[in-house]
């Protein structure tokens, strides 16, 4: 045998071995999942300060305040006019319509899971559900109510006494226990889990088609979903400009002056999302489709883009599969008995 | 003439050396980002104190951009957007304290003491 033939054979075999690992490692290198799949398993444990624990009572009088159009100025707006639970906690509107059917500046967020949410509004001004709560109510261009007024009606309805005492024993009917209800109340407003894609997560390999665990792979790796939209309720609560058309919308710069947050608006959730159209803060988007569109342009007003936002190349067939994992991730219709009001 | 000369290389190195202590005292801290945390020796880190003049160094470790600023009126910085692999740093000169976040990721807080 001529030596020098075989170790250059050798030779070669091994350079060609080391170059194609080589390039199997960058492959799978640049398109590495950003998390795993048991990131998204529910296993978070939701927030509750400790002076407003979760209680059957304190639900029960947040359920019955949510529902009351007497919470607002007219008596014809409650939480549930815009938060309706028909409509997945949302009202399918491009922008959220406020007192005297005037059109507001935000679509209305969907209330699944708020409960996880630390910071609320679009802009994440308020810290805390409690927080949160007495903003739209005393908003003028909103329910319009005078808070001082509006204890006086829910202390003459023995009814709402009777479950403020329940509830908040002691601490009486005021500003502060009517937002600990409604925050009550929201807090019990969570996803069952048990989408296609959280059955395919705990482990039933049949719950996904092949189109949704490919659509998946996308979200989770070229497509680069899950920068934002992470974790069990596929929101990292945080703030983004994604280049939307924000016309005079500053989002979170409004409150905090820091040049990456001008035109930031956080994060939505992406559970239910095929029930929750229109799309983005301002309802832009009336289809799944152009929200993916957008994403493949890597946005349309790139004035103060996040440099987390860059163009995506999707074939029409990844698209369609990305739908599809979106699809996905819709729980069955969880009915809401509605209550009947005290009186 | 030899004692101005020998005065002064006294002085002269009494000056390095009060220089050179100071500047050994003045340290470099590294902070990490990470998980959308910040870490410090892979531990996740809320508050910590330093001394005045010490250099905190807010290394990116996240497949993600981070922007860390403080609006403290002690130590107003911004400083900008930046990618996994980037580090940027912010020396603490006076005393008292400083409240950094993260813009983007509101969660990811630091209560920095200069002491």
């Amino acid at each position: 045998m001529n030596n020098s033939t075989h170790q250059t054979s050798t030779g070669n075999g091994l350079l060609v071995a080391a170059i194609t690992a080589l390039f199997l490692l960058a492959w799978g290198t640049s398109f590495t999942a950003l998390a795993a799949k048991a990131d998204y398993l529910p296993k978070q444990k939701m927030r509750i300060p400790k002076d407003n624990q979760l209680t059957p009572e304190r639900i029960e009088l947040g359920k019955a305040l949510f529902f009351d159009p007497r919470l607002s100025d007219s008596n014809r707006m409650s939480c549930a006019s815009c938060h309706n639970p028909s409509l997945y906690w949302t009202d399918g509107l491009r922008k959220g319509v406020g007192k005297g059917s005037q059109t507001l500046k935000r679509a209305t967020p969907t209330l699944v899971n708020v409960g996880y949410s630390r910071r609320l509004f679009w802009d994440g001004r308020a810290k805390g559900l409690e927080a949160q709560a007495l903003v739209p109510l005393k908003s003028t261009i909103e329910m319009n109510q005078n808070i001082a007024e509006l204890i006086r009606e829910l202390s003459a309805i023995p009814g709402y006494v009777e479950l403020f005492a329940k509830a908040y024993p002691d601490e009486g009917i005021t500003e502060l226990t009517i937002a600990k209800a409604l925050a009550s109340f929201e807090r019990s407003i969570v996803s069952p889990y048990d989408s296609p894609f959280d059955r395919w997560v705990a482990g039933d390999d049949k719950a996904l088609s092949a189109a949704a665990k490919r659509g998946f792979d996308l979200f989770d790796g070229k497509a680069r979903c899950s920068v934002c939209h992470s974790g069990q309720n596929f929101t990292d609560n945080s703030f983004h400009n994604i280049g939307l058309n924000n016309d005079d919308d500053i989002g979170r710069y409004e409150f905090i002056k820091v040049q990456v947050l001008k035109g930031a608006f956080k994060t939505p959730t992406l559970r239910d999302i095929t029930r929750t159209a229109p799309y983005m803060h301002n309802g832009e988007y009336q289809t799944l489709d152009q929200v993916i569109d957008h994403y493949v342009k890597g946005g349309v007003d790139k004035s103060n883009l996040s440099p987390d936002m860059k163009p995506v190349k999707l074939s029409r067939q990844e698209q369609a599969d990305l739908l599809e994992f979106l699809q996905s991730l819709t729980d069955e219709p969880q009915p809401v008995t509605v209550p009947v009001l005290p009186n | 003439m030899n004692k101005f000369v020998t005065a002064f290389i006294v002085m002269i190195t009494l000056l390095v050396t009060v220089s050179g202590s100071a500047m050994a005292l003045a340290k470099d801290i590294t902070v990490n980002q990470q998980n959308k945390t910040f870490l410090m020796d892979n531990v996740k880190v809320e508050a910590i104190t330093v001394n005045q003049g010490d250099t905190i160094h807010f290394m990116n470790n996240d497949p993600w951009f981070h922007n860390i600023f403080s609006l403290s009126d002690l130590k107003t910085f911004d400083l900008g957007s930046y990618p996994q692999g980037e580090s940027r740093p912010v020396t603490f000169d006076k005393k008292g304290v400083v409240e950094i976040e993260c813009a983007i990721h509101p969660n990811m807080h630091l209560e920095v003491t200069v002491k």
